[in-house]
């Protein structure tokens, strides 16, 4: 069993283990998983000194929230002279001179960083098949076909397969469709989508910026809300960071709730899903009716709208955000005997096909005489499946649905894009509404894989959403 | 013959805002640095940089929106423009499209004698692109990216130009305007004022014909020579029986021609949409009605007061209004005397300017020592010293070299003022003059003219010439 922050923290404040032979037990964990979730392992001289210092705050009485934690970072946050890719060819090479705002607070709060985590390419993809650095493998195994190597899910597939491999204890992730949810669900741990605009977009190289929103991937629902208390803060340098008041996430997470909470199942969702999908929200809703939730059914009228919503909106924002990937300052360049062709070279070879593809559908859904068919009636219906979630959370406290169609599938198995973007299916409509989301284990599937149910709650309601994840998390544990 | 033509042109005037920082980053937003020596990471599009909106450009288009006359909108929103190149770092340029910060505004300008409204259709903020420099090596661009995000307003009148110096009239109005307001230099040479000129031709009373827009105008001479060139050569094609292609065209300065950057075929798709990263401008009217103070005196103000409560003629009060920091020279040293002013406005347009220009000066140069003029000038109102020792003194005294007063006892210029004095000078002066005092009693003028230059010399021109021709008259008259 792996420990939760709190456990360490304890060990560490006993002196039952020191923060260097911490770090180096989750060090050598990481280099001797061959999942391929690291992009990137931060050498080790490179970490001493603050190894060293956080063991000085324990030793002196007075350690960080996050003092000593070996964490994992998703390859889409710049970090400060450690290469950051996106998992893309084009940056391959790219090392930034500035820290992103979410692993600031990070290091300001004591953690150690592992590595930079495999992803999909620019966070594109349900799988983690598109990074230039290959497949992610899944650190589960099919009980009935023990040889096949499959997907940890994504786009934050090498975080997920880190955590659950335990070469980090918890890893930052980034969510625009499902990509904190979807891979958490499928390697069997927790991910949080925080509401848009709770944590700073500024250094995360940027997919869609209207739905981009970093999260942590981590063992248990406690362990988010200690990284959530860290990286939520109002940040003046994205225009889009709401300065609401922050909570502590952690005060009240094993706490029952004083009022009584009503949840919503959306039957639309359930239509034509598998019994091991279906058992999963049977599992959840008994395990909190004993609490005295309440469950009622609840209908969507925009559900069947949101993928292809989606897949406009996300590709459109992506084919103007990654514009300025053109291998003239930075990254990586393709001879070429004119400008263009330099362009053309870079960008071809730079971009895997996934990438390619979305900047294309995006230059097609804003280019002049198909902009008002697509990407403004795109914006309308988005409008329309957020008030269609104000509607529901009108009636109810939070929505449950499961987190992903399906268990985790073989590497390679689905070449079809649109086979892959239906994995994002129950996900998707939160990230439009820009609501919170949070995945939490519920059980396992006929073939002995995890799968995960979502948990969705009102705007900024972070604090009662990981409470109520916190209470189900208690009846489900399965890996305990 | 091109008299049965007329032309058709609308502007679209690029006006850099002068704020000490860029429209979405902290970087400085100045002139004159070395290359890439203003820019930040997010100026230089490095991967996750996100726009921060600079409130103060919102400020200095509010302000404008107040001179131009314009319907200020309380919801505007940024787009990006998408398009690739080098001095364009993030691939796109953020700017106003659908919904831009100022619509329906005019300014009205002289057209001969006549005034004519020139309407505006709108104006919105946009970041500039950097500068890509081809002529330094044959085989490489150099990329300068000190411009990049620096604040635009770009002002869209409507095609209700129709010479080329009407052109030139609106341009300058509006950039005295903006300087009045103090939102732009109107620094023409260093681009802190280009147009772009849409001219179509037609015959007089007919459609409108198809437009040419001759991109990046950055002088009032190349403005001039461009459009007339654009008239002719449009009026030729369709005179030789070809038809006007919508063309973008580039001017040559050194041929004085217009030629065709690209066609309408090849035009971008900029594929605007509303920027992701930053959110609408919603104000409030209260936050509007608050800059409606810092607007100021606009020019024309200042115009009809200094000819009505200062008497000034007309011509003479348009040259002191033509620049702000001008009329403020003046109005400083209206307050800090007595002189009338429009003894100050003749000795500040004549030799007071020609000294700056002279000297290649800043009129805000002589600021403090306004003090220092009205006191020369009090001297020469008053008599005390004559208008050529003023314009004697007046180079020290501009140049701080010492107080009027001083420098009139140093260089013994006071006037000799002292009747009796006088009097025995030009006593003096006309012994042995029997034979010219005959002349002058019998009708000749002109001998008045000699015996007071006469004077005028035994005084070493210190001499105070109107008493001179006073004691004069009476002597020679006896």
């Amino acid at each position: 069993m792996k420990n939760s922050i709190s456990q360490i923290k304890k060990a560490l404040i006993e002196k039952k283990i020191s923060v260097c032979e911490l770090y180096d037990e989750y060090l050598a964990k990481a280099k001797s998983c061959n999942n391929n979730s690291f992009n990137l392992v931060i050498d080790r001289e490179n970490n001493i000194s603050s190894i060293n210092d956080s063991q000085d705050r324990y030793d002196n009485g007075n350690p960080l929230p996050l003092d000593g934690i070996p964490l994992g970072i998703k390859d889409l946050f710049c970090t400060k002279g450690i290469r950051t890719t996106a998992s893309s060819k084009i940056l391959s090479n790219f090392i930034p001179n500035y820290e992103s705002f979410v692993t600031q607070q990070l290091l300001n709060d004591g953690s150690i960083f592992i590595g930079k985590n495999n992803c999909d390419e620019f966070a594109m993809g349900s799988s983690n098949e598109t990074s230039y650095f290959g497949p992610v493998i899944n650190p589960w195994k099919n009980k009935n076909s023990q040889k096949d190597n499959l997907v940890p899910g994504g786009s934050s597939g090498g975080s997920a397969a880190a955590v659950a491999e335990g070469s980090c204890v918890a890893s930052m992730g980034t969510d625009t469709g499902g990509s904190i949810r979807q891979p958490a669900s499928l390697c069997g741990i927790v991910g949080l989508k925080p509401t848009f605009g709770s944590c700073s977009r500024w250094g995360i190289v940027a997919f869609a910026s209207s739905l981009d929103q970093a999260g942590p991937l981590t063992n248990c629902v406690e362990d988010a809300a200690y990284v959530l208390n860290s990286i939520n803060k109002h940040d003046f340098n994205d225009s889009t960071s709401s300065n609401h008041q922050r909570e502590d996430y952690l005060v009240d997470i094993n706490n029952s709730f004083e009022k009584k909470i009503k949840i919503g199942i959306p039957s639309d969702y359930l239509e034509d899903v598998s019994e091991d999908i279906l058992n999963q929200i049977d599992n959840t809703k008994k395990a909190l009716s004993k609490h005295g939730i309440e469950f009622v059914d609840v209908k969507f009228k925009t559900t069947e709208h949101a993928l292809s919503t989606y897949y406009i909106l996300a590709p459109a924002e992506a084919s103007s955000n990654l514009a300025r990937y053109d291998g003239i300052r930075y990254g990586v360049r393709e001879d070429g005997e004119s400008l263009d062709d330099i362009y053309l070279n870079s960008r071809t070879k730079g971009f895997g096909d996934e990438v390619t593809r979305r900047i294309l559908i995006g230059a097609y859904v804003l280019s002049a005489g198909y902009y008002d068919a697509y990407y403004r009636q795109a914006q309308k219906v988005r409008r329309l499946i957020k008030n269609d979630f104000q509607r529901i959370l009108n009636e109810v406290d939070f929505i449950l649905t499961p987190t992903t169609p399906n268990e985790a599938f073989k590497i390679g198995d689905k070449l079809d894009p649109i086979s892959m973007y239906k994995n994002d299916i129950y996900t998707v409509p939160t990230s439009l509404a820009g609501l919170p989301g949070i995945s939490i284990p519920s059980g396992l599937s006929k073939n002995g894989l995890p799968l995960g149910v979502q948990f969705i709650g009102n705007y900024f309601e972070e604090k009662s959403l990981l409470q109520l994840a916190a209470l189900a998390e208690k009846e489900l544990s399965f890996n305990e | 013959m091109s008299n049965n033509w007329e032309m058709v042109i609308g502007l679209e005037v690029h006006a850099q805002l002068k704020t000490s920082s860029k429209l979405f980053s902290s970087s400085p937003n100045q002139f004159g640095s070395e290359p890439n020596e203003n820019v930040n990471f997010i100026d230089s599009g490095m991967p996750g940089m996100l726009p921060v909106m600079n409130f103060g450009c919102i400020e200095m288009a509010i302000k404008t929106g107040y001179a131009l006359n314009f319907k200020i909108n309380k919801h505007s929103v940024f787009e990006r423009k998408n398009y690739f190149y080098p001095d364009l770092p993030q691939g796109y340029q953020i700017s106003q499209f659908e919904f831009p910060i100022l619509s329906e505004g005019y300014i009205n300008i002289e057209s001969g004698d006549d005034k004519k409204k020139i309407r505006i259709e709108r104006a919105h903020l946009e970041q500039d692109a950097g500068k890509s420099i081809h002529d330094i090596d044959p085989k490489y661009s150099f990329i300068d990216l000190n411009r990049v995000g620096t604040p635009l307003l770009e002002i869209v009148s409507y095609p209700d130009l129709s010479s080329a110096d009407e052109v030139i009239n609106y341009i300058s109005s509006l950039r005295q305007l903006l300087m009045y307001i103090d939102v732009c230099d109107g620094n023409m040479q260093e681009g802190s004022l280009r147009a772009d000129v849409n001219l179509s031709v037609r015959k007089k009373g007919q459609e409108l014909g198809t437009r040419c827009e001759i991109k990046n105008l950055n002088s009032f001479k190349f403005i001039k020579q461009a459009i007339e060139y654009e008239f002719q050569r449009q009026i030729n094609i369709i005179d030789g029986g070809g038809e006007i292609e919508q063309n973008t065209m580039l001017f040559d300065t050194s041929t004085g021609e217009t030629r065709a950057m690209r066609s309408k075929e090849f035009s971008h798709d900029y594929r605007y949409f509303p920027d992701p990263d930053l959110l609408p401008v919603n104000l409030s009217q209260e936050q509007i009605d608050k800059i409606k103070p810092l607007v100021g005196e606009l020019p024309q103000d200042k115009l009809n007061k200094f000819i009505d409560n200062y008497n000034l003629d007309k011509d003479i009060a348009k040259i002191i209004i033509a620049e702000k920091q001008n009329a403020n020279l003046f109005e400083k040293m209206i307050s800090e005397s007595t002189v009338k002013p429009k003894f100050i406005a003749a000795w500040l347009v004549g030799d007071i300017f020609a000294f700056i220009k002279e000297n290649n000066l800043e009129v805000n140069s002589l600021n403090d020592k306004t003090k220092d003029i009205t006191d020369l000038l009090r001297l020469i109102s008053d008599d005390v010293i004559s208008n050529k020792a003023g314009k004697e003194i007046l180079p020290k005294v501009l140049n701080g070299e010492g107080k009027p007063s001083e420098l009139v006892k140093e260089l013994g210029l006071e006037q000799v003022s002292d009747s009796g004095e006088l009097e025995k000078i030009i006593d003096e002066a006309l012994v042995g003059e029997e034979e010219n005092i005959l002349k002058f009693q019998g009708g000749s003028d002109r001998v008045l003219g000699y015996f007071v230059g006469k004077c005028l010399k035994a005084t070493k021109g210190k001499g105070n010439p109107k008493l001179i021709n006073k004691i004069l008259l009476e002597r020679l008259k006896k």
